[in-house]
């Protein structure tokens, strides 16, 4: 049975095209993707989590509040039950022109398994999601 | 003449109403107490005497006994999911749209403490949920397993992950819970699927629950106790506003049932975002939604009434009032069965039940929020937008004898100055005059052309 991922836009962001691109990307790839769409609350992610016994949850954030709006996010699956659920985030995560190692060591300290720098593709992504889940191709 | 006879055995009166099948008109109404605690059909009895007063019998044929029941307590049930805000809503709102009164919703693992006050609180039916399909089967195979254990006499009602159906129909075996699976009431993230679940439910309070309430006698007389009476109530609202294939209904409308317990607020109406650019969230709302305001009624909740509103939104209603509000409430509490005769306590009244349309609106509604972001305004919706709703109906004791209807059900309009919750802006008033709603929902198992006509001519114009 295919592997159930959740995917969605944090915070009070809006952005919806990369959105949508990623659940056609995933679903193509043989994931079962719950979607909950864009202005998704941690809570939302983590409930979606549970009663879709989910395996990975996406996060994209594009509006630059990311950092902010993923704070946390992990010790909440944890104290949802979601252990060691995997937490990818992508997207345009901070403002402005920073550091990408810098960036990316903040969002592993936050408890995030990968982060992804503006402008990747989705395939990078499933390429990792299908490793770090043990699937073959 | 060929007529149907339809009864609701309501939780104080046992009321009739004599529907003339060809001419398509109420013959008449009566009541009496219900009588539920010796036998039921003694307050049948004497209601129907009273009709028979009213109606010429020898030339009446009733050729349809119809039921729907609210006594003993109505149809008394709990709610079991895994999240509180999905799984665990979505079996809350099954309940309710199948006229249940909820006594509890349980979200998670259940704990044994859980369970002791499950047994506690003697539902007539569980419903138990958790997981979309294919999703989370711990949980409902945990709670299938507790209740196996520990609960044995209350029937279950299945309606959670398709995949861990199997599992769970052998532990109930094992254990000859009497239970029955259906479809999920949320079988994938956020959309809801109450139908089937309500369904059931309903199957289970005909064979079982009116046997087990006593009222199995009543069926020897009458056709069969069909349905709980909110559900009758649901059903007749959903058929006007839908109409049938041969008879047009009047399109989505609201309902506002006002008694002395409880309010109740039906919506027929797909509650779409009336605005563009509004973000929908969260669990998809059903078509047809009753919800239920338990600490909102004239007389056994007027306390709990005045505890949720607080004086002065009571005062914005009746500003010259002489009574304590406070006092006044408590007295109306203590005192059930007070029928208002004098000008002031008709206001009085008609003022609490202005307040309880406001809330359980309020509360039955949709609300909209706004994001700021630096380029403007973004909306998000939760619940349902019945801005555009064409009707509001009120039916229910206050309303009904009301001669003022309009004003009291005007307290449930969109109101500007909490313009976030999605009230009908312009809705078009009409009351249930005859009080016939119920039985309508009744009429229309059999006879649903009749039903929808019948109440286009007596819903009429506040
Ligand atoms: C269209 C757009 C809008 C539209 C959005 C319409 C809509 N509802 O979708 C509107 C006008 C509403 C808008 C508003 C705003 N926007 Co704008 N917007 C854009 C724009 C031009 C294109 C976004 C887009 O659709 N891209 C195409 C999709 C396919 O790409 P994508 O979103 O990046 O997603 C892909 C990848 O990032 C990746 N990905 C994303 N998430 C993840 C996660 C994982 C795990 C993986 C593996 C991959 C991955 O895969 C996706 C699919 O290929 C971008 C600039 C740009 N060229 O990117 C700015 C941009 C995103 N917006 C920006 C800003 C600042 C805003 C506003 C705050 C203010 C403003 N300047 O208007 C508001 C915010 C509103 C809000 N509350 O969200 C900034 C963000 C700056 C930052 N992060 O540092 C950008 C980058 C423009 C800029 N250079 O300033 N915006």
């Amino acid at each position: 049975m295919g592997k159930t991922v959740v995917l969605g836009v944090i915070g009070a962001d809006c952005h919806a095209v990369g959105n949508k691109i990623l659940e056609r990307a995933f679903t193509d790839a043989g994931f079962n993707v719950v979607n909950i769409g864009v202005m998704c609350s941690q809570e939302e992610f983590i409930n979606a989590a549970i009663e879709t016994n989910a395996d990975a949850i996406l996060v994209s954030s594009l509006y630059g509040h990311g950092e902010i709006d993923c704070r946390g996010l992990r010790e909440k699956c944890d104290e949802a039950g979601l252990k060691n659920i995997l937490l990818y985030a992508g997207g345009n995560l901070v403002v402005g022109k920073q550091e990408w190692s810098e960036v990316e060591k903040r969002f592993k300290e936050m408890g995030f398994n990968r982060v992804y720098p503006p402008g990747t593709s989705p395939e990078v992504g499933i390429k990792d999601l299908k490793h770090d889940l043990g699937i073959e191709d | 003449m060929d007529a149907a006879l339809l009864i609701d055995f309501g939780s104080t009166y046992t009321k009739l109403t004599a529907v003339d099948l060809e001419n398509e008109e109420i013959l008449a109404t009566a009541k009496d107490l219900t009588t539920v605690n010796t036998d039921i059909m003694i307050g049948f009895n004497k209601a129907f005497e009273k009709l028979k007063e009213k109606i010429d019998i020898s030339k009446v044929n009733f050729v349809e006994k119809l039921a729907c029941s609210s006594a003993a307590g109505g149809l008394k049930m709990i709610a079991i999911g895994l999240v509180p805000e999905l799984t665990a809503e979505a079996a809350k709102r099954a309940a309710l749209g199948a006229g249940a009164r909820i006594l509890g919703v349980y979200s998670y693992e259940l704990t044994k403490h859980e369970i002791e006050e499950i047994i506690e609180k003697k539902p007539d039916i569980i419903l138990l949920a958790g997981g979309t399909d294919g999703g989370n089967k711990d949980c409902i195979l945990h709670n299938t397993k507790l209740i196996a254990e520990y609960i044995h006499d209350v029937p279950v009602v299945v309606a959670g992950n398709k995949n861990a159906q199997d599992e769970i129909d052998a532990i109930f075996n094992d254990a000859h819970i009497y239970h029955k699976i259906t479809e999920n009431v949320m079988p994938r993230l956020n959309q809801i699927n109450v139908e089937p679940a309500r369904k059931v439910i309903r199957e289970i309070f005909m064979e079982k629950i009116v046997e087990a309430k006593g009222m199995k006698k009543a069926e020897e007389f009458i056709g069969g106790i069909l349905m709980p009476t909110p559900a009758a109530v649901l059903k007749a609202a959903r058929i006007l506003a839908d109409g049938t294939d041969k008879e047009e209904g009047i399109g989505e409308l609201v309902v506002v049932d006002i008694g002395g317990a409880t309010t109740d607020v039906h919506s027929i109406a797909s509650g779409e975002p009336s605005k563009a650019g509004v973000t929908l969230r969260g669990l998809q709302e059903p078509y047809a939604k009753r919800t239920v305001e338990g600490d909102l009624g004239m007389r056994v909740s007027a306390m709990s009434l005045f505890e949720a509103a607080g004086t002065r939104k009571i005062k914005k209603f009746i500003p010259d009032t002489k009574y304590d509000i406070e006092q006044r409430c408590k007295f109306l509490q203590q005192n059930v069965n007070f029928v208002p005769e004098k000008q002031e306590d008709i206001d009085f009244d008609e003022a609490l039940a202005m307040v309880a349309t406001d809330m359980a609106m309020e509360r039955h509604v949709g609300f909209i929020e706004s994001v700021y972001t630096p380029m403007g305004i973004i909306y998000s919706q939760v619940g349902k937008d019945l801005l555009n709703v064409k009707y509001l109906i009120g039916t229910g004791g206050v309303i009904v004898h009301s001669k003022n209807p309009k004003k009291i059900l005007s307290a449930g309009k969109f109101n500007s100055e909490t313009p976030n919750y999605l009230k009908p802006m312009d809705p078009e008033i009409l009351v249930d005059k005859e009080y016939i709603m119920s039985a309508m929902g009744l009429l229309a198992e059999k006879y649903p052309d009749k039903a929808v006509r019948i109440m286009k001519k007596y819903i009429v114009k506040a």
